[in-house]
């Protein structure tokens, strides 16, 4: 079965205007900050890492009609199902009618602050020697991956150039495969609006950037 | 609302509470008498996103970058030192960049794929942050994005958009505005709106200047 993701966006013409909103409004109805919250939490049992609840969110078949929050909450959905950890006629009913499966930790009220704190870094110790430096020529690799990927695909093929090189870090593609970290070398990569979007826009006077695992990454001439 | 996406028990209770919430309650309660969560710490989760993290962080990183050179030329080299020396650290703020805007140069921040977001420094992130209008237009029409916020820049001034696809965290530094010699951090801090720290706005001209809870 080949992976589908309904998230990568950037580029894709047709979704009319942005609408702004007010700094004070944070969320649109009583459930939205519930469903954040859960989400957090059952996050914090360690039960899965970042990566693949991202995974699990952009394959949601009906991603395009959901709102945020509503991404969210399938999400976390799903991922419990799949590890058993709930059943659809829990979720159904609001009922636990089957044995709690263990689960690493329970995030507690008092610990919220320090939890929050201090994050999950992702920067790792090197594999070796950088592969490529500041200021060299690089191309995007082309194709699409049959999995989660933080390679978006309007610069798929583009030519571009290392602007900063981060460290190593938890290489995302693999993490959300369950592969552990494989850390890799992380890079920002800069691109001109006419390598991204040729002639067929018009000039902004733009650059833009990605940043980009080393194994995305070729040298380019 | 959309998202009729799923098939259980109370899709057709047309209470007060809609279908969301009871679907959210009834997973909460689930989750619960699993002992997977403490429903304490959903509260703190939730108050800690409403009352205590927010733009306002940012707002305060940036007066201090106007105000303070040393302190702008640590956040510049070192973002993710120079903002937890204030107390800002931890959860989607791991590995944190400051860009910096010019005559010459404005950053805008997007996340195509999803919602990367400096939670930190700027709370959660706006729904228009993780719409799919902003995030399929910011990569390749950035001034028409910028119009839609009523933003409008010189031709001359390049823009340069950050697509933040992995675990870095970019804090866009607005210029500071013109006649607020003298001004205080504190006052400074109110003329930074949350959206110029996205890049989506400038910061507010002094006679602007919004209240600020």
């Amino acid at each position: 079965m080949s992976y589908v993701t309904h998230a990568d966006l950037g580029g894709q013409p047709g979704f009319g205007p942005v609408t702004p909103e007010p700094e004070g409004e944070l969320f649109h109805a009583g459930w939205e900050p519930r469903a954040l919250a859960l989400t957090l939490a059952m996050g914090a049992t360690g039960s899965w890492n970042i990566d693949a609840s991202r995974a699990m969110r952009e394959t949601l078949p009906n991603y395009r009609d959901l709102s945020y929050y509503q991404i969210w909450l399938g999400a976390l959905e799903q991922l419990m199902l799949q590890r058993g950890q709930v059943f659809a006629d829990e979720i159904a009913s609001g009922e636990m009618r089957h044995p709690a499966a263990p689960v690493a930790r329970v995030l507690q009220a008092q610990n919220v602050p320090a939890v929050l704190a201090k994050g999950s870094p992702t920067e790792r110790v090197a594999p070796g020697p950088a592969r490529f430096a500041v200021g060299q020529a690089v191309r995007m690799h082309i194709g699409k991956a049959n999995h989660h990927t933080r390679l978006p695909g309007y610069v798929q093929g583009k030519r571009g150039t290392i602007e900063h090189v981060h460290g190593a870090h938890v290489f995302a593609d693999a993490n959300a495969q369950g592969l552990d970290e494989q850390p890799q070398w992380l890079y920002t990569v800069v691109f001109e609006e006419a390598e991204l979007w040729g002639d067929a826009v018009p000039r902004q006077n733009l650059s833009v950037s990605v940043d980009a695992w080393e194994s995305y990454l070729e040298a380019a001439a | 609302m959309t998202g009729h996406d799923h098939s259980h028990d109370h899709s057709h209770d047309h209470s007060e509470l809609g279908e969301m919430d009871l679907r959210v309650r009834a997973l909460e309660s689930v989750l619960t008498q699993k002992g997977y969560i403490d429903p304490a710490a959903l509260d703190a989760l939730i108050d800690t996103y409403q009352t205590r993290i927010g733009p306002r962080n940012g707002a305060r990183v940036v007066a201090r970058a106007w105000v303070d050179p040393n302190f702008h030329d640590w956040l510049m080299a070192d973002a993710t030192a120079a903002i937890a020396s204030l107390g800002y650290t931890g959860r989607q703020g791991e590995h944190m960049v400051a860009v910096e805007n010019t005559n010459d140069q404005h950053h805008m921040v997007v996340c195509t794929l999803c919602s990367c977001y400096p939670w930190p420094v700027l709370g959660l992130p706006p729904t228009w942050y993780k719409s799919a209008p902003y995030r399929s237009r910011a990569v390749k029409d950035p001034r028409g994005v910028l119009a839609d916020f009523g933003t409008v820049l010189p031709e001359t001034t390049r823009i340069r958009v950050w697509d933040s696809t992995a675990e870095v965290r970019y804090l866009v530094i607005p210029q500071r505005p013109v006649a607020t010699e003298g001004w205080s951090e504190d006052e400074l801090a109110t003329l930074v709106s949350r959206d110029s720290m996205i890049g989506t706005r400038l910061a507010d001209a002094p006679a602007a200047a919004r209240s600020t809870a």
